[in-house]
């Protein structure tokens, strides 16, 4: 039993960063708080269904479709929409979330819903750890949030679009004056956290079925996760990812499964009650500056 | 401490994310005086209102007024205790005609306690106030809208919103930037006028000139620290002084 | 005289319509025409949908009555948005105002008429009590804060079984009939309306609308910002939570679909179509969309997708809202005048 809370607390874990990533990374660099992400995940995974299925495409080029289609798909919805509110935030927050619900209840409405749409896992196998077996799928998803984290630092370390994104989130007004394009940069950093999500879906999804409401729960639990460690802050989000991520696995062996939501929900307000700004945030974002 | 000190601050210290904006400030200042602040950009002078008026909290420091700790009150229950501020920024109620933005300090308890217990007509005592200012009264400017106002007024404005609180101790945030010789001069004889009423100032001043005919007193802020404190003359002759504000002398 | 459009050697010119002498309250008006020009756009619609309510077919009616209810919540969300708090959740207060009047009724036996005032205030001091304690967040903080609340009570009724746990509770009490009811809705709805607005043109309102505009400003006015946000949630949320009751009562049963994403998205889309700010915008986008909302019933769930489309349109494209269209056409001549 505790070794598998252990392992599955881990999983659980590494599940919610890999998901969280494309929301922070956008947020991180523009201060998009981009709504539609868990949309934006789903739709990447109905794509590649799509893409496997219906064109039958082979995986590896069905895969890296969806990644392509899903960043430009965000990049356009930033040209198109929000770029004529930026800096209102609110307008942003509202647009991106009608976005995002237009995307998933169109999906709905076009009858994607059903325990048939599934994505392949890439290794069918088991692999014991201690006395409980995991499949390798899942000891997958913790590798590619390795991977995933360490391509996103060494992309905002060693490339010059990289290095634009993080001149950027520091400091967007020095950022203009050295010749930084933000409008550009937004647009990418849109593209990046949409592919980002793709990315997600494509390794988390596997494990279960494709479903809309899923999309909704994705969101939140990226929230909660992004919000606790700070909105933009990679190492909060980890961090957050897996005290959430461990008391999601406890609420629901002791609690029942009812009660996973629940744990992201109620992180969400506990944080923006006691730290608005996270664990590991700045606090640049409340104390605006006169 | 005297009895006629009405503001005492005491290693105030506060940083933003590795910048000490402000670092180790203590200065005491004595009722019915003009404290000018001056220092070059970014050396924390915003700052230091911002923490004496309750929008930034200390993270070191203790602040007296007129003996009460008021360290940590929120801005609103520091300007219900008489310490009134305006911004560098203005940003009125662009919307709304001139007098209406005064509408919100004259609608505060603390205007209602002063005036036994009645708010009174508002809208008039808001045009008398923009009218002490420097509005003419019976032009349009009062009842304009605010965002159609050149920004001379704006400023002006923004010194009357202190006003309608009655406040014992104004901090004015760079009141003069961006005003003409002649608007800063016909402020001076209102500046004047509070202060024979019994109010204390402390102006934040890049127009050295302007604020050295006002102040009584001094001090001079560089990368957060206080460098020197004391009459303006002085203060100018300070070497220390001199090198900070070589090269960043703003006379503009 | 405002707003110049340039265009090639002319530009349009608009000029407002005079009314001789006006304050905020007294009108001194000259002749009957500028009375009708002044009551008209008010007791005109008032009159027509009451008339329109009580000659509908059944069907109809009811549908006029959902409408009113989704206007209240819609002229509550804009009335927080001109305080500067933006609610992703206005579910959360017809949730509350539902599950409030339900538990009245089905377990201390209250009879409609009370449940659903009682429901009102203690919904919404139910509601600002579980938003004190972010009242000092803005933006998108307070709107995620919002968004939250209403999914975590769904989920915790889920989970805990309370109040009939998923089931809900059924069986509740009627309003004695559908042309009660669509007088009570009628008279909620305009009573909501005029005196909501009345409230934000006074000095009162002005500081409400101050905080949205610049909080720092209004706090250094010794204002203390968090009380009139607590207020505003009050008297904004109160009309929210009727909103729930009368619905519980209207459909005679309460359960977690009362905290659904539509009673959030749609306020919200009214506003947006309605014209934000204006409160009689909301109203009107209410009535704009609620009644479309039923023509498409047959497109069923494609109904979601239009109105997430219709609110990113209004809230990119077309930001001002159809009222402050109208309201401009109606109280501005426009010509067109040579430029030299
Ligand atoms: N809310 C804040 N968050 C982060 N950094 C801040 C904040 N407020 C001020 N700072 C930083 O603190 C330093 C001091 O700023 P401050 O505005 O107090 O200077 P100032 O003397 O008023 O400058 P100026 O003459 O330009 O008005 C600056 O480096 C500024 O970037
Ligand atoms: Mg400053």
């Amino acid at each position: 039993m505790i070794t598998m809370t252990i392992v599955y607390g881990f999983i659980n874990s590494a599940i919610l960063v890999v998901a969280a990533l494309g929301f922070n990374i956008t947020f991180g660099i523009s201060g998009v708080a981009n709504f539609a992400h868990g949309a934006l995940y789903i739709a990447a995974g109905f794509l590649t269904y799509l893409c496997l299925t219906e064109l039958h495409f082979p995986y590896w080029i069905a895969a890296p479709a969806a990644v392509i289609i899903t960043g430009a798909l965000a990049a356009v919805i930033y040209r198109v929409v929000l770029l004529r509110v930026r800096g209102l935030v609110v307008s942003e927050v509202i647009a991106t979330f009608a976005i995002g619900l237009a995307i998933l209840e169109l999906f709905r409405f076009l009858g994607f819903v059903g325990f048939e749409f599934t994505l392949p896992v890439f290794v069918d196998a088991s692999v014991p750890l201690g006395n409980t077996l995991v499949d390798a799928q899942r000891l997958l998803v913790v590798a590619s949030g390795i991977v995933l984290t360490v391509f996103l630092w060494l992309f905002t370390h060693y490339t010059k679009t990289g290095l634009a994104f993080r001149g950027i989130a520091q400091d967007e007004r020095t950022a203009l004056t050295l010749g930084i394009n933000a409008d550009r940069v937004a647009a990418l950093s849109m593209a990046f956290g949409g592919a980002y999500a793709a990315v997600a879906a494509l390794v988390i999804l596997p494990l279960g079925t494709i479903a809309v409401n899923e999309g909704y729960d994705v969101m939140i639990n990226s929230l909660a996760v992004c919000i606790m460690g700070g909105l933009g802050s990679t190492g909060g989000l980890i961090a957050a990812s897996f005290l959430i991520g461990y008391g999601q696995i406890i609420t629901a062996t002791y609690l029942g499964t009812h009660w996973t939501m629940i744990v992201s929900l109620v992180a969400i307000l506990i944080i923006l009650i006691v730290k608005p700004s996270g664990l590991f945030g700045h606090q640049k974002e409340l104390e605006e500056r006169t | 401490m005297s009895d006629d000190v009405i503001l005492e601050a005491k290693g105030l210290a506060r940083s933003f994310g590795g910048i000490k904006a402000v670092d180790g400030v203590s200065f005491e200042l004595k009722a019915n005086q003009v404290l000018g602040i001056i220092g070059p950009n970014g050396s924390g002078k915003t700052t230091l209102v911002n923490l004496l008026t309750g929008f930034v909290k200390p993270d070191q420091g203790q602040i007296l007024y007129k003996g009460q700790d008021v360290t940590g009150l929120p801005p609103y229950k520091v300007a219900a205790l008489g310490m009134a501020r305006s911004f560098q920024m203005v940003k009125p109620f662009y919307e709304l005609p001139a007098f209406k933005n005064l509408i919100i300090p004259l609608f505060s308890s603390r205007v209602r306690r002063l005036a036994g217990g009645k708010y009174g007509d508002r809208d008039a005592v808001a045009k008398d106030l923009l009218e002490e200012v420097g509005f003419e009264r019976d032009s349009q400017v009062i009842t304009q809208r605010a965002g159609s106002l050149p920004h001379g007024y704006l400023k002006r404005m923004e010194l009357a919103k202190c006003m309608a609180l009655r406040p014992d101790l104004y901090v004015l945030d760079e009141l003069f930037s961006g005003l003409s010789l002649a608007e800063v001069a016909s402020l001076v004889p209102v500046i004047d006028k509070l202060m024979a009423q019994g109010a204390t100032i402390i102006m934040v001043e890049h127009r050295l000139r302007e604020l050295f005919r006002i102040a009584n007193q001094v001090i001079v802020l560089n990368f957060g620290r206080k460098i020197a404190h004391g009459a303006p003359q002085e203060v100018m002759n300070d070497p220390e002084v001199k090198s900070a504000y070589l090269g960043s002398e703003t006379e503009d | 005289m405002k707003e110049n459009d340039k265009s090639a050697g002319r530009r349009l010119e608009r000029i407002d319509r005079g009314i001789h002498a006006r304050s905020e309250d007294i009108f001194a008006l000259n002749s009957w025409r500028e009375m009708l020009y002044l009551l008209g756009p008010r007791v005109i619609p008032v009159v027509a949908l009451v008339i329109l309510g009580l000659v509908a077919p059944l069907y109809w009616q009811r549908v006029l009555v959902s409408t009113a209810m989704f206007a209240l919540l819609a002229i509550s969300w804009d009335m927080l948005a001109s305080t500067g708090m933006v609610s992703l959740g206005q579910a959360l207060f017809f949730g509350v105002g539902a599950y409030v009047s339900g538990i009245l009724n089905h377990y201390y036996g209250l009879p409609p008429w009370l449940t659903i005032p009682l429901a009102a205030v203690i919904g919404s001091v139910i509601c600002t009590i579980m938003l004190l304690p972010v009242l000092r967040l803005r933006g998108i903080y307070f709107a995620m804060v919002t968004l939250v609340l209403p999914l975590m009570l769904e989920r915790i009724i889920e989970a805990t079984k309370i109040f009939g746990g998923t089931e809900g509770i059924s069986g509740l009490g009627q309003l004695p009939s559908v042309d009660v009811e669509f007088i009570v809705a009628m008279v909620a709805v305009w009573a909501a309306l005029f005196g909501f607005r009345r409230l934000m043109n006074s000095d009162y309102g002005l500081v409400l609308k101050g905080i949205k505009d610049n909080d720092r400003s209004v706090m250094s006015g010794s204002i203390n910002i968090y009380l009139y946000k607590a207020q505003a949630l009050l008297i904004a949320g109160s009309i929210a939570s009727l909103a729930g009751a009368f619905m519980t009562h209207a459909y005679m049963f309460v359960g977690i679909p009362v905290f659904a994403l539509d009673y959030s998205i749609i306020p919200i889309a009214a506003a947006a179509v309605g014209g934000v700010g204006t409160l009689a915008g909301s109203l009107l986008g209410a009535f704009i969309l609620v009644p479309l909302n039923e023509l498409l019933r047959g497109l069923g769930g494609l109904r979601s997708v239009i109105y997430a489309v219709l609110l990113v349109v209004f809230t990119v494209g077309l930001p001002e809202g159809i009222f402050h269209f109208l309201q401009r056409k109606y109280c501005q001549f426009e010509r067109w005048v040579e430029v030299s």
